[in-house]
């Protein structure tokens, strides 16, 4: 992983791929959101979506195992380098988070993302706070998810 | 059980759900699959991280969240899914064994300009635990059949 003084506005990195099967979405659904469209390819096809849908939350929350799993190969590229590693903090929140177009069983999206904006924390001296788009992208190129995460970033330099 | 519809949801209060316990195991679980990250996973790394000891991922407590408002009304609501979610804040961490409350308000509730058989309803849902502490704070809202197109 990178610190704050390392990241540049608009740099864009695609950060993985996932294939949802009908078992996970299923199981994610029976967990968190038990909706009968996310639960049965009948109701599925009924509804809006138009075939089984993964809920919003799994797709959000695939999108973040592939985000960390990204920072793991980064951070272990940074080592084998001789690099210092940076361990980023946790997150405030998100905003516009658009599910754009259903996630339906079968489909395999492709994650990206860009920075957008980056400042110091005025509080805490020792990090930045960093905005990127994470946007999902379906095997039709159609985009069907997205949104702007926020993230404290460790700064290499603190108070320079 | 009569379905809620559009009709059903007006500016203001709407509701509070809960307890949802959560126990270590969940947490520990979701983050393993989800956001395997040592400050969700490990007690020692968690003790340094800026949250001072073993949290639960913030996807973990937005998926609950979903849960608890499935519980609470959407799974008897005519609901047709969300569009998304205008601001979700984290504001303090998820721990082992917490107790969760859920407050739900109506922000805003009108019809669809270019579906007028559905309403969109926006809803301000707060998590808090048993010591009163708000975890986080979502905006959003969810596409609901009016009454008379869910009973068509």
């Amino acid at each position: 992983m990178r610190f704050f003084e390392d990241i540049e506005i608009g740099a864009r990195r695609e950060f993985g791929s996932f294939t949802f099967t009908p078992e996970d979405i299923k199981r994610f659904a029976a967990q968190f959101d038990p909706q009968r469209f996310h639960l049965d390819e009948e109701e599925g096809r009924n509804s809006l979506f138009g075939g089984l849908a993964a809920s919003g939350w799994h797709v959000a929350s695939v999108c973040m195992k592939l985000l960390v799993a990204d920072g793991k190969r980064l951070a272990a590229e940074a080592a084998a380098r001789g690099e210092q590693v940076a361990v980023w903090g946790p997150s405030p929140g998100f905003r516009e988070l658009r599910w754009i177009r259903p996630v339906l069983a079968g489909d395999t999206i492709s994650f990206t993302n860009q920075v957008e904006t980056k400042r110091t924390s005025e509080k805490r001296p020792e990090w930045g706070i960093l905005q990127a788009r994470n946007i999902g992208v379906n095997q039709r190129n159609e985009v069907v998810f997205s949104f702007l995460a926020t993230a404290f970033v460790p700064r290499r330099n603190p108070g320079s | 059980m009569t379905t809620l519809t559009f009709e059903d949801f007006k500016p203001g209060r709407f509701g509070t759900f809960g307890p949802r316990h959560v126990s270590r195991e969940e947490i520990l679980a979701f983050a393993a699959e989800f956001d395997p990250q040592p400050m969700h996973l490990d007690e020692e790394a968690a003790k340094k991280s800026m949250l001072r000891g073993l949290s639960g991922s913030g996807w973990h407590l937005g998926s609950l969240m979903m849960r608890m408002l499935f519980d609470g009304f959407i799974g008897r609501t005519a609901s047709l899914g969300a569009p998304g979610v205008n601001e979700m804040r984290w504001v303090a961490p998820l721990r082992p064994g917490d107790d969760l409350t859920l407050d739900v308000d109506v922000v805003e509730a009108r019809v669809s300009k270019s579906r007028p058989e559905t309403g969109i309803v926006t809803f301000k849902s707060t998590i808090r635990n048993a010591r009163g502490e708000m975890l986080c704070e979502m905006e959003a809202p969810i596409m609901i059949s009016r009454r008379d197109a869910a009973s068509a």
